[in-house]
């Protein structure tokens, strides 16, 4: 029998209230099928199964707030035989539920298949359907001010633990800009990349000579990621910030990246992520973009040990062959954790981004 | 499509990325994308938008004459009037 566990959802959410199951006793799982809806301080997300199983019981009940770790449903492995001696699976049509209870449930949606009753022997009363309603639809309390509450928690811990040290360097961007600006002439609007694709791209590739940069600092030891996920800093309307996972950026062609990101921004910004995007960032990335400032040096968002920051592209006086020209250009920046790289090394991470930048064709 | 009807599908193309916005609030002669907080993310869906609601696809190049709401007017009349600015317009364009 497997303990399906209250997946992590990023280091400043440790618990999630369910929203919704996606599965049912007697449901096959796959690996990488949504089984809940968990509301966070920042999002409703997706938790995806990491095994495949067949699923033998849920845990807990809609509205419940549980810690992440905390086993939420029991799982058979695949070909392990259901167990009669666990308890019987729950099911609408073997419990008891007054007539009126069962015609509210029709009503507003609520599946009895997930709900205990606080009735005479487990009945489910009408009152338990409302209460289940109710738990379902609430908004968060108060997002804004939970979502704040998460950020302080976990950038405070930064500042606390990790030993930040900074560094920076402008990168001209006259190659990738013109490479870009072809690029997009020729294609459709709704294939346009943005330059924002690019700067991911070269610090996932730059990752790959500099692995002490893209990883997790856990249980007072460096463990370098094996490939990188890299955090995308999106700042939400409503105010406040999340960074979930764009994955395997090294890997993908630049057309891929930027249909994910589009993606990712969206759903980000609807409120609707994935555990594997909100657990498992290996290096957060944080843009300003056109209307940013100049430079933004980033707290390290832990377990991580790194922060790349790009700040607003512009123009700025270059020189160049003794001469001065104006040259489109970005400041990057880098935030490490002393503990896991030294600053020489961080600089030579920043100078292969520099130079991947120089080779957009190659990207 | 007169111009008020053009603003109106403008504006709820622009409402779609950003819900907060209030037409009564948007003051067409200032900068977009200073009166609405528009990221270069937000901008292309917007461009997208456009581009679905009306199949006038903008060339990067001409990102910058969009600078207000009147600007995008104008320019988005110009353009379902005349077609591309340096393509011969489609046979099936009115």
């Amino acid at each position: 029998m497997i303990e399906f566990k209250l997946p992590s959802l990023g280091a400043d959410m440790d618990e999630g209230k369910l929203l919704e199951w996606k599965i049912h006793p007697g449901d096959t799982v796959k690996r990488g099928d949504i089984v809940a809806i968990v509301d966070t301080a920042k999002a409703a997300v997706d938790v995806e199964s990491w095994v495949d199983g067949t699923v033998q019981q849920l845990l807990i009940d809609i509205g419940d707030k549980v810690p992440v770790g905390t086993p939420i449903a029991l799982l058979r492995a695949p070909g392990e035989a259901a167990d009669s001696a666990a308890p019987p699976a729950k099911s609408a049509e073997r419990r008891r539920i007054s007539p009126a209870a069962r015609k509210r449930a029709g009503e507003l949606g609520v599946d009895l298949v997930s709900l205990s009753g606080s009735g005479p022997e487990g009945a489910i009363t009408l009152q338990d359907v409302e209460a289940k309603a109710a738990a379902t639809t609430a908004p968060a309390a108060d997002r804004g001010a939970e979502m704040r509450r998460a950020i302080a928690a976990a950038m405070s811990r930064s500042k606390r633990e990790i030993p930040h040290y900074y560094l920076a360097d402008t990168i001209p961007l006259r190659a990738a800009l013109a490479w870009l600006e072809r690029r997009n002439a020729e294609l459709p609007v709704t294939e346009r990349l943005l330059p924002a694709v690019l700067l991911l791209k070269a610090v996932a590739l730059a990752t790959r000579r500099y692995p002490e940069i893209n990883g997790h600092w856990l249980d007072g030891t460096f463990r370098a990621a094996p490939a990188a996920h890299l955090g995308v800093a999106i700042s939400l309307r409503q105010g406040g910030l999340i960074a979930p996972a764009l994955h395997n950026v090294a890997a993908k062609p630049l057309a891929v990246l930027m249909r994910e990101l589009a993606d990712l921004v969206q759903r980000a910004r609807a409120g609707s992520l994935r555990s594997s995007e909100m657990a498992d960032p290996t290096l957060t990335v944080t843009n300003l973009g056109e209307q940013g400032s100049e430079s933004v040096f980033g707290v390290i968002y832990p377990p991580q040990v790194a922060l790349v920051g790009f700040g607003k592209v512009m123009e700025r006086p270059w020189v160049e062959q003794g001469q001065c020209v104006a040259m489109p250009s970005v400041t990057t920046s880098l935030s490490g954790d002393h503990r896991a790289s030294d600053g020489h090394r961080g600089a030579l991470f920043l100078a292969e981004i520099r130079q991947l930048l120089q080779q957009p064709d190659a990207l | 499509m007169d111009r008020a009807s053009l603003r109106t599908l403008v504006i709820d193309s622009l409402r779609k990325i950003a819900p907060e916005v209030e037409e009564s609030a948007l003051r067409d002669d200032r900068p977009l994308r200073d009166e609405i907080d528009l990221d270069s993310m937000d901008w292309l869906n917007f461009i997208i938008g456009l581009h679905e609601r009306l199949q006038v696809d903008i060339p990067e190049a001409d990102y910058r004459q969009l600078v207000s709401l009147n600007a995008v007017l104008d320019y988005l009349a110009a353009r379902m009037h005349d077609g591309p600015p340096s393509a011969p317009p489609p046979d099936s364009e009115p």
